[in-house]
């Protein structure tokens, strides 16, 4: 263990001071030397990634990690390449990729501009929007009409930060109930302590799927904010990046993407074999035709 | 690993503008107010908890003593109610489950809830100790005070008590201080308070190393001040000659 990680410190050391032999060193000569890639994921993020249990991991970026590390694979001329799974959360996702214990982050990462002083990004291949989800009887059609109501949001969050600007923006007053994780905001909006749930679409739409009646919520209104998420890949490391773009891109070019797409928000998936149910958008097509990995910031000035 | 930034708490938090004093003006809220309400928060909660928390639990630790066995097992069953049960899970029983049993329980503000929840499990930690405080005392004190002509609220008042409650000082300060601590279980229901803060503010900042580091050292002085200003109620209540009471 002393030694490995002696390497991957020897390692970090040289990308940070060398960027020029990156091709040399970095994380593709990594995997080629221990013939295994660590892949960070998420206990639950949706359709994107998410455990099965047992040290299991599935999900739409999980899938597309799989296949661009095969293209890696393929690339360094590996006979077998072990793949790791390591869990992480929005608080240690981006120092596990500095110090090495990750090599490629596969969960629900927004690509902004603060991140990118950090981490580098592959190219955007979901881009979420924030709305809002409400109990279909309620009426509420638009944040307008959220005056003076109760909003639940997730704590840790980016979409309290939103909430916050849109409420000093349009004037629209409401009362933020923070729920202490996806589930628990879902159950202030179940339980009638709060109007509605402003969060990531596909959360929501996975959180509706999973309730006991989904037909009693529906997700309405404007779209909140625009997000680009991405797979996250050590900063300048461009070998490797470029091979995760390249494979990424190619299964964008041939409508594989597409299939993918389906079969994790669509279609029936484990554990519960529930639909998520949710459409892939015109901002994600967008993102598809045309492979960027332009951050956040970017998308906010159309 | 990289460089402290402490100017992140001068940041103003919708726009992420540093304003000149650290402080905002004029609606505009910097990261360091909201911290420092966060504190007021946490403190709320604690201080009231623990109110509630010392009348309760010394209620119950005392009925647990008396010479009647219904009081007795009223005083047992509530210690063991509220002390077998996870804080968390309480918590999430007084925000979710007990409302929707009682509706008119729907409007209670959650802060009242909270304080209510932690309040009532440090309780039945405090009856536990005034109980073992009670029966520390030679069994001869309680029998000298009947034998006086006191009644029994009156030998409890002024014969077991003032000797009991000297006797739990060290417990009863390790629990003050641990009510600060579980005050963090109120972020989970929607208190805007220290815990809620750091999580919030560390994705916001992307500085979670300083804003993690402010939220301890804030726990730590708000603990150590109720354990000095504990330690200074020892030293003044301090009998000599009795248990704890030092030297002569």
């Amino acid at each position: 263990m002393i030694r490995r990680a002696a390497v991957v410190a020897s390692i970090t050391l040289t990308t940070l001071s060398l960027p020029a032999f990156a091709q040399d060193s970095g994380t593709l000569k990594k995997i080629k030397d221990s013939g295994a890639a660590t892949m960070g994921v998420r206990e639950s993020s949706g359709g994107l990634s998410f455990t099965l249990g047992d040290g299991k991991f599935a999900g739409f970026h999980v899938e597309l990690c799989q296949r661009a590390l095969a293209d890696v694979q393929k690339q360094l001329g590996l006979a077998k390449l072990d793949i790791k799974y390591q869990p992480v959360t929005s608080q240690n996702r981006i120092p596990l990729m500095q110090n090495g214990t990750i090599d490629i982050e596969c969960g629900s990462t927004t690509n902004n501009a603060g991140r990118q002083k950090d981490v580098s990004f592959a190219v955007t291949t979901f881009v979420e929007e924030v709305r809002i989800a409400v109990k279909a009887n309620s009426g509420i059609t638009s944040i307008a009409q959220l005056n003076g109501k109760n909003v639940a949001t997730t704590t840790g969050t980016t979409s309290v930060q939103l909430l916050r600007k849109h409420e000093r923006g349009t004037g629209v007053n409401f009362n933020e109930v923070f729920g202490k994780d996806h589930a628990d905001s879902f159950l202030l909006l179940e339980s009638g302590r709060a109007d509605a749930f402003v969060m990531d679409g596909q959360i929501l739409a996975g959180n509706i799927a999973k309730s006991k009646n989904p037909g009693d919520y529906k997700i309405v209104g404007e779209v909140l904010s625009v997000e680009p998420i991405a797979i996250m890949v050590r900063k300048d490391d461009p070998a490797f990046k470029k091979a995760v773009d390249s494979s990424l891109s190619a299964l964008m070019k041939s409508g594989e993407m597409a299939r993918i797409y389906d079969k994790w928000f669509m279609q029936p998936i484990p554990p519960t074999n529930t639909k998520i149910g949710l459409a892939v958008s015109e901002a994600t097509k967008a993102a598809w035709a045309n492979p960027n990995d332009k951050p956040m910031e970017d998308y906010a000035k159309k | 690993m990289s460089t402290w930034d402490w100017q992140v708490f001068c940041k103003e938090t919708t726009t992420g503008d540093v304003a000149p004093s650290c402080f905002g003006s004029g609606g505009d809220i910097t990261y360091l107010d909201w911290l420092l309400s966060a504190w007021g928060w946490t403190l709320s909660v604690s201080l009231l908890a623990l109110l509630v928390a010392l009348l309760l639990g010394s209620l119950m630790g005392i009925l647990r003593t008396a010479p009647h066995r219904g009081l007795v097992l009223l005083g047992n069953a509530w210690t063991e109610l509220f002390r077998n049960i996870p804080l968390l899970v309480q918590i999430f029983l007084w925000y979710h489950v007990v409302p929707s049993l009682f509706p008119v329980l729907r409007g209670v503000p959650s802060f009242i809830l909270v304080v209510m929840g932690l309040g009532l499990f440090t309780s039945a930690r405090i009856s536990e100790q005034v109980r073992a405080g009670i029966q520390s005392l030679a069994g001869g004190q309680r029998m000298a005070g009947l034998a006086m002509g006191f009644t029994l609220p009156q030998t409890y008042r002024h014969v077991l008590l003032p000797m009991a409650y000297r006797i739990i000082i060290p417990p009863l300060t390790s629990e003050s201080m641990n009510i600060i601590k579980n005050s963090s279980v109120a972020f989970a229901v929607s208190i805007s308070e220290l815990t809620l803060f750091a999580l919030q503010a560390q994705e916001e900042t992307s500085r979670g190393v300083e804003v993690y580091l402010a939220v301890t050292g804030l726990y730590f002085i708000s603990a150590f001040a109720i354990n000095r200003a504990a330690l200074f109620i020892e030293n003044r209540v301090r009998v000599p000659g009795m248990i704890g009471g030092g030297g002569h």
